[in-house]
């Protein structure tokens, strides 16, 4: 536990160190999201109805930004392999940093969602309801996307092969998530698609770093 | 306490070494020497757990390493190539953090005693990135006093340390062995420490 602490302290603090990582995928996710409202121009209904679309599409492009650092700067320095040999098991390290990755990339994207969801002519409920859909995403976007990280470290022009490999793995997401808001709009209620939502994180907490951890040993090999 | 038999190492289609038997005791050391390319970083590899053999096994106290129960990961210390520091980080929060996540319970106290004992006073608050090489070197041996393993497997510890520190280096694993510690160590220098023994792949 103190381990899985250490770590996401130590990658908060390198990012304190060098602010730009969370500052571009916030940028990306606020200027991604605004081009679409300046691009259609002023017709509410229209909006709306994209809105949660457009938004989750932003969110999901903005936490791919940051993956493939997640795990290359410690494996072009050494400290993957000392953590491979850790006493700590590895699979307690990968969850921290993905905690970490969730933190800098997904967080600051759930509190700005509700300022651009303003945008799009959203009521305060659609709002709520988007906001509490990313939270339950975003964590899962890291979560999955530890596993591409993992799975490209080391292989050149890994960048592409990560956006190939992952993006798909992300739709369940970007459907229940979006489909969230759609749904509570059109008077359905969310329910559904939020447990769904939170089924896919529970799954993806047990398994995915697992599945990291293991990609990363190979790389290490 | 450390023991290896038939060890094999496979890279791509070459076969580094066949059939390798080591063993290194306590108050032992190991020098494994070789050209350039003869598998003296793959051999550590294998040794510190990273990579598997492609046939053999090593033991740790007459027990597989790959064994999820075994003892051998709080028992070893390796150092590679890579010094395993974080540039934007300074000496004392690397020290700090890498025996956090190894799980240890560690005092800024002895952390600081370790970089002045490597001549790193007054810098232990500067990032990493604007010491020099050997002094970055002199940070990741720093590790080495205040992990307390049993067995040290060390790749070219004495790369960029200046006469000095090598010095100060060799005094370390001397003790470390003389304390009943063990080694295992690569280098293209003849050192001075007793109780070694040379394998030469």
């Amino acid at each position: 536990m103190n381990a899985l602490l250490a770590i996401m302290q130590r990658d908060l603090l390198m990012v304190m160190r060098r602010k730009s990582e969370v500052l571009t995928a916030l940028f990306f996710f606020v200027i991604v999201s605004s081009l679409f409202p300046l691009g259609i121009g002023p017709e509410p209904a229209l909006l709306r109805k994209i809105a949660p679309g457009v938004l989750w599409v932003g969110a999901l492009l903005a936490t791919m930004l940051g993956l493939q650092r997640m795990f290359a700067a410690d494996y072009a320095d050494g400290t993957l392999e000392q953590m491979a040999i850790s006493p700590t098991p590895l699979v307690v390290l990968v969850l921290g940093k993905v905690a970490a990755h969730w933190l800098v990339s997904g967080l600051p994207l759930v509190l700005i969602a509700p300022v651009l969801g303003i945008q799009f002519d959203l009521d305060a409920s659609a709002l709520g309801v988007l906001v509490l859909a990313l939270l339950l995403g975003t964590p899962l976007l890291s979560l999955i996307g530890a596993i591409g990280a993992a799975l490209t470290l080391g292989v050149r022009g890994g960048g592409v092969l990560l956006s190939l490999l992952v993006l798909p793995l992300y739709v369940p997401a970007l459907i229940f998530g979006a489909g969230a808001v759609e749904s509570h709009v059109s008077g359905l209620g969310a329910g559904g698609h939020l447990s769904l939502l939170a089924a896919l994180l529970t799954l993806a907490l047990f398994f995915a770093p697992w599945a990291a951890t293991a990609a990363l040993r190979i790389a290490l090999e | 306490m450390l023991s290896a038999h038939g060890l094999t190492c496979v890279r791509g289609d070459r076969r580094l070494f066949a059939q390798l038997d080591l063993s290194v005791d306590a108050g032992e050391w190991l020098h494994v020497r070789g050209e350039n390319g003869a598998g003296k970083t793959s051999l550590l590899r294998l040794l510190a757990g990273l990579s598997q053999p492609a046939e053999g096994e090593i033991r740790w106290c007459g027990q597989s390493i790959r064994d999820s129960d075994s003892p051998y990961r709080q028992n070893l210390l390796y150092f590679g190539h890579h010094g395993a520091l974080k540039e934007d980080l300074t000496a004392m929060e690397n020290l700090g953090f890498s025996a956090a996540m190894d799980g240890i319970a560690y005092r800024d106290g002895e952390a600081l005693a370790a970089l002045y004992k490597f001549g790193l006073k007054g810098r232990e608050e500067l990032p990493v990135r604007v010491l020099s090489a050997g002094q970055k070197r002199r940070v990741m041996l720093a590790r080495l006093a205040i992990r307390k393993a049993k067995l040290w497997v060390l790749d070219e510890p004495f790369t960029a340390l200046d006469v000095k520190a090598v010095d100060l280096l060799a005094n370390l694993i001397s003790d470390h062995v003389a304390g009943g510690g063990m080694a295992v160590l690569t280098s293209h220098q003849t050192m001075p420490i007793p109780g070694g023994r040379v394998i030469q792949l």
